[in-house]
């Protein structure tokens, strides 16, 4: 039992590795992710004409976009690259657990995601002029990008498999997230300007990701199983 | 020796089948297989079923719509805030029950298809899927429609109606994603993982979008559907609703069928172009 269990943790570990030297190797995602999600930040700024008086309102909302355009260019990349040099169906021949796959895609993806918003949370903060930078946007970021990695690691999976890969997986994944939007975009724009009883968004975060963490790790292998 | 005539496997039909008149005998027989079964573990109640149950359900379904259509029209009191606009709800609340009923089955027809593996469950989720979009798109229609008049706006940004486009956009994602992987058992698995996420995500938007709103004026609708509205209102309510299931499962029917049908010519074909 014991063994099972560390030879998991092992696999897991083995996987993200392996991705994460290829990304540095190659540099392929992580600059033009985070490249992306800073443009996404100034087009917004000229989009809604951001002023002193609106910006409150606009800014947590363009900054979650942000993130979420840029994690589906990552996170479609993941998988079709394991597809792309055939290295998936190598990957399906070792004795690796299905879970542990899924575990290690998921927690790649939280780590290219997680870097991209290292850089774009305080440029947002600079060019927007928001006090966004406390301690409480750290657990907001965190839980809002594991719900979107958690359905968004399932459904690149599913996407990889047919034709149209990068116009398919926006289209699966948008409409599943919209909890985590509206319930991160709430909780972000409550650190800009506090609302009097608002109602538990941070909670709100914790059960979707509780729920679709569980559920996506249960439906993983049935995708990848060929 | 004596050649029998019947071979041994074959049922005999019992003796009483030849002395009933000829219009009865469809019926014994139906009541004789039910009782009897020729193969005990194949409900044998189901082949007549199959054989009639269509025609049966086509006419019940013209019937209770043309019925529903009256009552919603002629039967139903004008209501006293609305007029006549009010009619619109029979329909627009019946497509609304069928069509979470659609994705309910789409749901249940996918963990069992991964359950299971049974290739049959997953045409009854696709037809399921097909026809319950085709019911949203209209519960969507009528309600702009009747919000039109009554709101004043095509649209409102109301927990209801939210979750109910939302819905609509992850069982168009369903049909696309089916589109893309074509007749496919991993394309069928990978559907059928949509069809679990996809309803279990509408109870939670359902509450995220009512808390978004709850700081925001609501529209009070009366929708005539309180303690106090009259009989006529429910039964013709009830009768629509059950108008749109016969409809619903009519049309499931067909879907279904299509789908076998283009399962069995695609293997066909891939067996024609083996040889």
């Amino acid at each position: 039992m014991m063994n099972d269990t560390r030879a998991f943790w092992q696999q897991t570990f083995a996987i993200i590795w392996k991705d994460l030297r290829c990304e540095l190797r190659a540099r392929q995602v992580w600059v033009s992710m985070a490249m992306f999600a800073v443009l996404v930040l100034v087009v917004f700024n000229f989009a809604f004409d951001l002023r002193v008086d609106n910006v409150a309102a606009v800014g947590p909302g363009a900054l979650w976009i942000a993130f979420v355009f840029a994690s589906m260019l990552g996170l479609g990349r993941t998988m079709a690259a394991e597809q792309e040099h055939g290295s998936l169906d190598r990957l399906l021949l070792c004795p690796v657990d299905r879970k542990a796959l899924y575990l290690a895609k998921l927690l790649g993806n939280l780590i290219f995601i997680g870097v991209v918003e290292v850089i774009a949370v305080p440029v947002f903060a600079a060019i927007y002029s928001l006090p966004i930078l406390t301690g409480m946007i750290v657990p907001i970021v965190l839980l809002g990008t594991l719900g979107v990695a958690a359905v968004g690691t399932l459904f690149s999976a599913v996407a990889a498999n047919t034709r149209a890969r990068e116009v398919l997986l926006p289209l699966l994944v948008f409409p599943l997230i919209v909890p985590v939007v509206i319930g991160a975009v709430k909780a972000s724009q409550a650190l800009v300007s506090p609302v009097p009883n608002d109602p538990p968004w941070i909670g709100l975060l914790i059960a979707f990701d509780v729920i679709f963490l569980s559920i996506s790790a249960i439906t993983f292998p049935y995708v990848i199983e060929e | 020796m004596q050649v029998a005539k019947e071979s041994p496997g074959t049922p005999t039909s019992p003796p009483l089948d030849q002395s009933l008149p000829r219009w009865l005998r469809p019926a014994w027989r139906t009541v004789a297989a039910v009782w009897r079964p020729a193969r005990p573990y194949a409900f044998a109640a189901w082949r007549p079923v199959q054989r009639y149950g269509e025609y049966v359900l086509a006419a019940a379904t013209v019937v209770t719509v043309l019925a529903a259509v009256w009552m919603a029209f002629k039967y139903a009191p004008t209501d006293a805030l609305q007029g006549d606009v009010q009619r619109i709800e029979y329909f627009h609340v019946a497509l609304a029950w069928i069509a979470f009923l659609a994705f309910f089955v789409v749901f249940l027809a996918s963990v069992a298809y991964l359950w299971r593996r049974d290739e049959r469950w997953d045409w009854i989720a696709r037809a399921a899927a097909e026809v319950g979009t085709v019911f949203t798109t209209l519960v969507l229609i009528t309600g702009s429609l009747w919000g039109h008049i009554i709101w004043g706006t095509w649209w409102a940004w109301d927990a209801r109606l939210t979750t109910t486009l939302i819905l609509w956009f992850i069982y168009v994602g369903y049909l696309l994603l089916r589109s893309y992987t074509g007749r496919s058992e991993s394309g069928a698995r990978a559907a059928a993982v949509l069809g679990i996420i996809g309803f279990v995500d509408v109870p939670i938007d359902y509450l995220s979008v009512t808390w978004w709103r709850t700081l925001h004026p609501s529209y009070q609708v009366p929708l005539g559907q309180t303690a106090q509205a009259p009989a006529s209102v429910v039964s013709t309510l009830l009768v629509a609703v059950l108008a749109f299931t016969l409809l619903f499962t009519f049309l499931m029917l067909l879907v279904y069928r299509m789908q076998r049908a283009q399962s069995v010519a695609q293997r066909l074909r891939a067996r024609v172009e083996l040889e």
